[in-house]
């Protein structure tokens, strides 16, 4: 009931899905639609509970004036002021849109830009052309760079930037996602059947 | 332009100052924001998608329309939440189950339809003689591409021999790719940059003298 129940259960549930694909049976459709539904129900859910367990790290943080507990305090507050403004306003007016455009999008959108020094600060210490693949790298990370600005149009770098994303980008990046296609499948038939159960824990 | 948009406008400004702070050094300010966006993005995700999905896909249609199959559902998703306790917290390996499961399912021929049959169709080249040459040059550079990178990915046999060249080739189409994608990942940060900078330096002061 607690290792084996599970796993019978994913088997039956991931057969419906595959099912739907080798049969016309409208009720199979139905079904395999329901689920998807329900999916999206459980992950509605299970966001509910990454929230709380958010809550209950902070709040121990708290409780117990551990050492930055005053920047739990204003995590604490975001959350319960998000959920509250939301719950009383409605999230299509009031203070739940206002926030999110003036707080958290330029807030988010800084994070990303800061991203922007360090990687170039970490791109200076790992790209020192070491090796030959080193400096491929780094040749082809500058060439597309230049070839994006207008710079690079001015001194004729933009046509080979193009050149390189049409072709050894797209034939690297058609190799790695065959590469993970299969993995992918191989990972998935290995769920339905059981064989992978590592990620329903411990004890499993 | 109204008051709230205005004030707006400067909290916004004063984050993005408290952010940018980081690149003196770590500092109050910026972990004050840092936290601030955690909260804030957690409460703003768990109510965007509880009423996309929990109330529009779960609500509405069992307790509105009658519509029992949505049920499970909902049920599946409570099991999730006995994870809190110790004692129960086996039953919410159902939910996990069905989820990942589901998924799995819904993977598999999506998967091998759109990432290895339609990549590999695309991979094949043209006729010789139905496109211009330079296009035909390409598509054989990125057939040998694929083919040397799949046998890089082959690790099944040792890479010595015709088959460590081979791998070779294939690393080397990796890095053109990796230094691109990278390329192309830092101008995207470095475009979000200069908007930043554009709402510090262009955007607020007109808001001032609009004030």
């Amino acid at each position: 009931m607690k290792k084996t129940g599970p796993v019978v259960f994913g088997f039956l549930i991931g057969v419906l899905m595959l099912l739907h694909h080798f049969t016309p049976s409208s009720w199979i459709g139905d079904r395999y639609n329901n689920v998807l539904d329900w999916k999206q129900v459980v992950f509605g859910i299970t966001l509910i509970l990454g929230v709380i367990s958010l809550f209950t790290y902070h709040w121990k943080k708290i409780e117990r004036r551990a050492e930055g507990w005053g920047y739990s305090v204003i995590t604490v507050a975001g959350l319960i002021f998000m959920i509250a403004v939301a719950l009383i306003f409605t999230p299509e007016r009031g203070p739940y849109p206002w926030m999110f455009d003036h707080v958290q999008a330029p807030m988010q959108a800084t994070m990303f830009a800061l991203l922007a020094f360090y990687v170039a600060s970490a791109s200076y210490r790992a790209f020192r052309a070491r090796n030959f693949h080193a400096a491929l790298l780094l040749t082809a990370g500058v060439i597309v760079m230049l070839g994006r600005v207008s710079l690079g149009e001015l001194i004729g770098i933009d046509s080979v930037s193009t050149w390189i994303l049409d072709f050894p980008n797209t034939a690297a990046k058609r190799g790695v996602m065959i590469g993970v296609g299969l993995g992918m499948t191989a990972t998935a038939i290995k769920i339905i059947t059981g064989i992978e159960r590592t990620y329903l824990g411990k004890g499993a | 332009m109204v008051i709230w948009d205005h004030i707006g406008m400067w909290v916004a400004a004063v984050l993005t100052i408290a952010i940018f702070s980081l690149l003196y050094r770590d500092n109050p300010f910026y972990r004050a924001a840092e936290h601030l966006l955690v909260g804030v993005s957690a409460g703003y995700y768990v109510i965007n998608y509880f009423y996309a999905s929990v109330i529009r896909k779960f609500a509405v249609p069992v307790f509105q329309q009658g519509d029992l199959w949505l049920l499970p559902g909902g049920i599946l998703g409570l099991l999730i939440l006995l994870r809190l306790s110790r004692r129960t917290q086996w039953v919410s390996r159902y939910a996990i189950a069905f989820y990942v499961a589901a998924w799995s399912g819904y993977l598999i021929p999506s998967v091998i339809q759109e990432r290895i049959l339609i990549q590999l169709q695309g991979t094949i080249p043209p006729q010789p003689g139905t496109v211009p040459w330079d296009a035909f040059l390409g598509a054989i550079i990125v057939l040998i591409g694929v083919i040397s990178i799949l046998i890089y990915f082959y690790f099944s046999a040792p890479h010595t021999g015709v088959l460590g060249r081979i791998s070779q080739v294939g690393i080397t189409f990796l890095m053109i790719g990796f230094g691109a994608s990278f390329g192309y990942t830092v101008m995207g940060r470095v475009s979000l940059l200069i908007g930043r900078f554009q709402f510090l330096f262009q955007e607020l002061p007109e808001s001032l003298m609009n004030m």
